[in-house]
Formats: structure tokens, C-alpha cells, sequence
């Protein structure tokens, strides 16, 4: 039953990218998934064509769709917001790498609250996504704002209604703070919601708190700074409360343990880091480790080499977060430990 | 003479080659239409087949449970359409309780009652109204209409109806905006046109004779509406009615927009929910593992099956009034 869909979507997407491939070079690069990443791998396929002359084609179907490509073949790289688990890359013979962090921040709208003003906890948060917390003057919402006068208003909650890598994160680090979120509900791109409001897509959400009053939602960072939305402090694991900025994002992955991590298995959220932003993760990439054609997942690893030295700041004109230096020479060395010497560039 | 004599000549060949020229078109035309026709079937089976596939193995992991599970949880991977199914049903069902008095108004409006300047015009309206991509309903739906509902007219509804018994509980729940309610009222608008401009079509098919008839015994206008002319074309009205409401079930975005998107049964009308297209659109990009997408799947499958009982519902209803009424219909 699968294999069938798959063949489907492979003979549909192997098509649209034969015809693209005919239409620009042979030597181009190809790549499917994830719809996180799209805007900043396709600004550092630009500049990498105009020096190169090597382009990519990158079709944002999804991580779902991303993972199932590069299982079938048809394109030379996969892209997920999810990791695969160490269990999963083997199975498929897959490796995978961070390329960017992306951080989800918290928004609500509340009348008379500025952004920034409010500081919640990831116990709090959970509680709010579950329901327990029903109003916005609750005493565990009060213990940790004694100076905000917080209304007396049922709160509204919003969340996505499409599966995200956005919400992977978001429920990841509500798992990690929640027992209780943990066992009922999950961490997944879509999960059970108990509570709230639907909506599609970061604008959908950012929409929705914009227009109920007394809502709570999260979005992507860029998206939430771009919008100028009320955003909440987050209390981080080591018990700062940290704004939402991409130094807190870099922080957040400069400290994980991405040696002791094998596949780069890691969600960066609530980081030990006491300036790390608790709810942060990254977006990632798929190859075969031992690739039927190694020269073609040379030029992918070629491309992401060149992105990770000079497309840092086309990153940050886009509001992505990049890596830190010593991420990317993590992610230098597990090229060599875990690919066939004749891809790795 | 001669003249005649040859042009006989040349004309008798000419005119059988032509003969089988024409045949030889007809023949080519023919199979041309049949291959047509057959392209229909053939797809119509391969959707079917590439639907049961893909659904297989959701069908098999819940067996009959999946229709009336309720639960929805792609972390342990259990999946029931009962949510769904209610969604989509219901949102249907009460955009056509409001579309279908308004639309046939409409067609009685402009073919009966409307002054001759503005028949045209709102006539054009209406067609335009359909044409209009169901993406605009949902952005006006839930950028314009949400917020002034739920400011301006929710809180007073829940407010009045807060002790009336049965009322209460089908408009209560803090005021979103969005909700079951407001994706019907949406669905509604989306489906007005095709059952007034089809209705004022078959509206208008009917003999001039038999309404100056019935007016020439005193009927009134709604005795001539009612009795004259909506049972001379009740099969076009039932037949635009038929098509207004597979939209309304297959509508995908702009109900996503506006309903909530949320896996639950709720009986207050302005709580969120979801519709088996609206699941479908929201979760099948970033559906991680075979189980999840399968059952996406079966939703899709499920939908099919809704969509083809109540088109035969509405083969035997209209079958069934003709019997009726001597099969003396369109």
C-alpha cells in the first residue's frame, strides 16, 4: 500500500525534478522536504549558483514527504525538522546534520501587556496547553509575575493545526518540563491537542492571538520578530529568565552535547546553558552514508560546507539562527566518521 | 447536356468517397467519445483502488473502530475518524439548511419578482459569487468575519441562550470567533450561487403557459411557486442542491481556515473542530510514519464514501418523486 503512494509521489516529484533538471544543468543539486528551511536554502542557492554556477532544487514538500524522497532515492538529499532516531537513520543507512537552529517563542495578547513583560516557566506553559490553567490571574501564572497586573480572563489557547517542526519543538521541550504533558499528550510535528484552537501555518496562529483577546500561541522566531508580536520571557533550566534573541538560540546549541549524540539525535531544548532560550531546535539534513553515487552527495555536502562558512549572514538577513563555530566542526567530523570518504568533500 | 453527363460521371465517385469519408470520420469520432468516456471509469477505478491501497493499513490496524473511534493521536499512533466525520457532516449539513432557503428565494427572486433593470446584474453577482476561489472565502472569513463575530455578535448569543435548555448547549464555550458555526455560515455563502443559478435555470425552463394558468385562476405568487413551479422543476433544484452540497463536504480551504482544526466532538456549535478535508490538507505534508499517513488516507477514503451515499440518496429521492408524481418531469 505504501510502496505504491510512494512510487506515486517519487514518479511525481523524480519527474518535476528531471524536468527541472533538463531546464538547468545536469550538475545540480537536488533536495526535498522540510518547508522550515525553504526561504534560507533557497537565498543560499542563489549565491551559491552565482559562484558556482551549480544550482539546487529544493522542493519544500514537507518533512514527511523530505524523509520518504531520499528513502526512494529520487533526490540527493532529504530535509527534516524531526531527527530521525539513531535506530531510524541505521535502518535506512541514512546520517543526518543541523543546519540552522530555529527557536520557538511563546505569544499572547493581553490588554496592557508589552512584549517581553511576562515571564512563564515551562511547567506553567504546560499546564496552560493543558488546560489546567484556565485564567489569566491563576496563582501559578501570578507567583511568577507579582508585578504584572494580569486580568481576569479565561485564556484562549492556539496552536497548530498542520503537522511542524515548529510544534515538535514546542512539545518536545513541554515534555521535558511536564510530566504530565509527557505521558498524556507527547512531543511530536502533530499531537492530541487537550485544549484551544487550531490554526495553519505561523501566520494562521500569529493571526488567531492577534485577534482573540487573552490568547496564548507559539510561532517561529523570525516570524514572531518580524511581526513585532507580544512575546514571553522563558525561564530556562538554569533558572534565568532569557529573552527570545538569536544570541540565546546560539547559545542553546552551542553547549549541547552533540559529541555523546550519535546522528546528531539532539533536540535543543532546555539547555543547561544559563543563557540558552529553553525552547530551540534545528532543522536537518539527510544523505546516504554510502551513497550510490558518491560524487552527488559530494556536491550536497559541498554546498552545505560553503553555506555553513560564508552564508551565515544571508541566515541572519532571514532571522535564521546559524550554527555556532563548534557545531559546524561537529558537523565536519561526523562527515568523515560516518560517510564514504569519496562523498565527503 | 454534356455538361450534365460529365459532372454525373464525376460526381458519382466523389460522392461515395465522400460517404466513406464520412463514415471513416464518424467511426474515428466515435472511439474518440468512447475513449473519453472510458477515461472517466478508469480513473474513477484507479482512485478507488490507490485509496482502499493506501488506507489498507489503517483499516486493518482499527478495523471498524477507526469510524468510531474518537481519539486522534499521532504520538501513539492511534487514529478514529468519528471527529472528523462529525465535522464534516454537520458543517455540511447546517450550510445547506441555511443555503437552500436563501438560494431558491433567490431563483424565485429574479425569474418571478425581479424588476427587469436589476435581473441582470444580481444574476451576474450570483455567477461571479461562484467563481470566487475558496482560499478568499476563508482569508475574509477569518481576517474579516471571525473578529466582528466574535467582538459583536458571539458574547450577546451566548448571553441570551445562556438559560434557554438544549440552546445553551449548542451555543456556549468562550467566543473564538471561529468554530463549527462559522465554517458553516462560510460554507453556506460558498454554495449559495450553485443552487440559485441552477435552480433560476430550471425555474426558468418552465412553460410561461402553465403559470399564466394558474395566475388565471387567482393563485397567488406563492401558490404559483409553490404549487406550479418548484414541482415542475424539482429535479434541478434537488440537482443544484446535490451539487452545492458535494462542495460543501469536499470544501477544504476555506473551511480550514475558519473552523478550528481541533480533534473533538463538541456539541456547542461555536466550539472548534475539524472536517475530514480540512485533517486531510492540515497534516498530510508533515504525517511521519506509515500508520499516519494511512489513516489520513482512509479519512480521504471515508469522504469518498460519504460523498457516493449521499449522491445516492439523492438518485433514489429524485427516482422516487417522479414515481410520484407519473414521471412527468424534466
Amino acid at each position: 500500500m505504501k510502496p505504491i503512494l510512494n512510487r506515486l509521489i517519487g514518479l511525481a516529484v523524480g519527474t518535476a525534478a528531471g524536468l527541472l533538471v533538463t531546464a538547468a544543468s545536469a550538475a545540480d543539486i537536488s533536495g526535498a522536504g522540510a518547508t522550515f528551511p525553504y526561504p534560507i536554502y533557497a537565498k543560499w542557492a542563489e549565491a551559491y549558483k552565482a559562484k558556482t554556477g551549480i544550482g539546487l532544487n529544493y522542493q519544500s514538500i514537507g518533512s514527511g514527504g523530505g524523509i520518504a524522497q531520499i528513502k526512494a532515492k529520487t533526490v540527493d538529499f532529504g530535509a527534516s525538522d524531526k531527527p530521525l532516531s539513531p535506530g531510524e537513520l541505521d535502518a535506512a543507512g541514512l546520517t543526518q546534520f543541523p543546519t540552522v537552529i530555529g527557536g520557538v517563542v511563546p505569544v499572547v495578547n493581553i490588554a496592557g501587556v508589552q512584549p517581553g513583560q511576562i515571564v512563564l516557566s515551562g511547567g506553567v506553559l504546560a499546564d496552560i496547553f493543558m488546560g489546567k490553567v484556565k485564567n489569566w490571574n491563576d496563582g501559578e501564572i501570578k507567583a511568577l509575575n507579582p508585578s504584572v497586573n494580569l486580568p481576569n480572563q479565561a485564556i484562549a489557547v492556539v496552536h497548530r493545526s498542520d503537522g511542524s517542526g515548529t510544534s515538535f519543538i514546542f512539545t518536545d521541550y513541554l515534555s521535558k518540563k511536564s510530566p504530565g504533558w509527557a505521558s498524556n499528550v507527547g512531543a511530536a510535528t502533530a499531537v492530541e491537542w487537550p485544549t484551544g484552537v487550531g490554526a495553519k501555518g505561523n501566520e494562521g496562529v500569529a493571526g488567531n492571538v492577534k485577534q482573540t483577546s487573552g490568547s496564548i500561541g507559539y510561532v517561529e522566531y523570525a516570524y514572531a520578530k518580524q511581526n513585532k508580536l507580544t512575546y514571553v520571557r522563558m525561564i530556562n533550566k538554569a533558572g534565568k529568565a532569557v529573552e527570545p534573541t538569536a544570541d540565546a538560540f546560539q547559545a542553546a546549541a552551542a553547549n549541547a552535547d552533540w559529541a555523546h549524540a550519535p546522528g546528531f539525535y539532539v533536540v535543543l531544548t532546555d539547555q543547561a546553558n544559563p543563557a540558552a532560550w529553553p525552547i530551540a531546535g534545528a532543522t536537518f539534513i539527510l544523505v546516504y552514508k554510502q551513497p550510490a553515487d558518491a560524487s552527488r552527495t559530494k556536491e550536497v555536502l559541498t554546498f552545505f560546507k560553503w553555506a555553513y562558512a560564508s552564508g551565515g549572514s544571508l541566515a541572519e538577513s532571514l532571522d535564521y539562527v546559524p550554527l555556532p563555530a563548534s557545531t559546524v566542526q561537529a558537523v565536519d567530523k561526523s562527515w568523515h566518521t560516518n560517510i564514504s570518504a569519496a562523498a565527503v568533500p | 447536356m454534356v455538361d450534365f453527363a460529365l459532372s454525373e460521371n464525376i460526381v458519382a465517385p466523389t460522392r461515395a468517397a465522400a460517404l466513406r469519408r464520412f463514415g471513416r470520420s464518424d467511426a474515428r469520432f466515435r472511439v474518440f467519445t468512447l475513449a473519453a468516456a472510458l477515461l472517466v471509469v478508469a480513473i474513477f477505478i484507479g482512485i478507488m483502488i490507490a485509496l482502499i491501497q493506501g488506507s489498507w493499513l489503517a483499516l486493518s490496524t482499527f478495523g471498524l473502530g477507526f469510524l468510531t473511534s474518537s481519539v486522534w493521536n499521532p504520538v501513539t499512533e492511534k487514529f478514529g475518524a468519528l471527529p472528523a466525520i462529525y465535522g464534516t457532516v454537520v458543517t455540511s449539513a447546517l450550510a445547506m439548511l441555511v443555503a437552500v432557503p436563501v438560494g431558491i428565494g433567490i431563483a424565485i427572486f429574479l425569474t418571478e419578482l425581479c424588476p427587469r433593470p436589476l435581473k441582470r446584474p444580481i444574476g451576474t453577482a450570483i455567477e461571479l459569487l461562484a467563481g470566487i476561489p475558496s482560499i478568499i472565502y476563508g482569508i475574509w472569513g477569518f481576517f474579516i468575519f471571525a473578529p466582528y463575530f466574535q467582538q459583536h455578535i458571539q458574547p450577546g448569543i451566548i448571553d441570551a441562550l445562556a438559560n434557554i435548555p438544549v440552546l445553551q448547549d449548542l451555543f456556549e464555550g468562550p467566543p473564538y470567533g471561529i468554530g463549527m458555526f462559522t465554517a458553516s455560515l462560510i460554507l453556506s455563502i460558498m454554495i449559495l450561487p450553485f443552487i440559485s443559478a441552477v435552480t433560476r435555470d430550471v425555474f426558468e425552463t418552465v412553460p410561461p403557459m402553465l403559470k399564466e394558468a394558474a395566475y388565471g385562476i387567482g393563485s397567488t405568487t406563492w401558490e404559483v411557486m409553490w404549487r406550479i413551479v418548484l414541482p415542475f422543476a424539482r429535479s434541478g433544484v434537488v440537482g443544484g442542491a446535490m451539487l452545492a452540497l458535494g462542495r460543501a463536504l469536499g470544501e477544504t480551504m476555506a473551511v480550514t481556515f475558519v473552523i478550528g482544526n481541533a480533534h473533538h466532538i463538541n456539541e456547542s456549535l461555536f466550539a472548534p473542530a475539524t472536517t475530514i478535508s480540512a485533517s486531510i490538507a492540515n497534516e498530510f505534508t508533515e504525517a511521519l510514519g506509515d500508520l499516519y499517513v494511512s489513516s489520513l488516507i482512509a479519512l480521504g477514503l471515508i469522504l469518498f464514501g460519504i460523498t457516493f451515499i449521499v449522491l445516492a440518496a439523492a438518485q433514489l429521492m429524485l427516482r422516487g418523486m417522479e414515481r410520484r408524481s407519473g414521471g412527468k418531469s424534466l
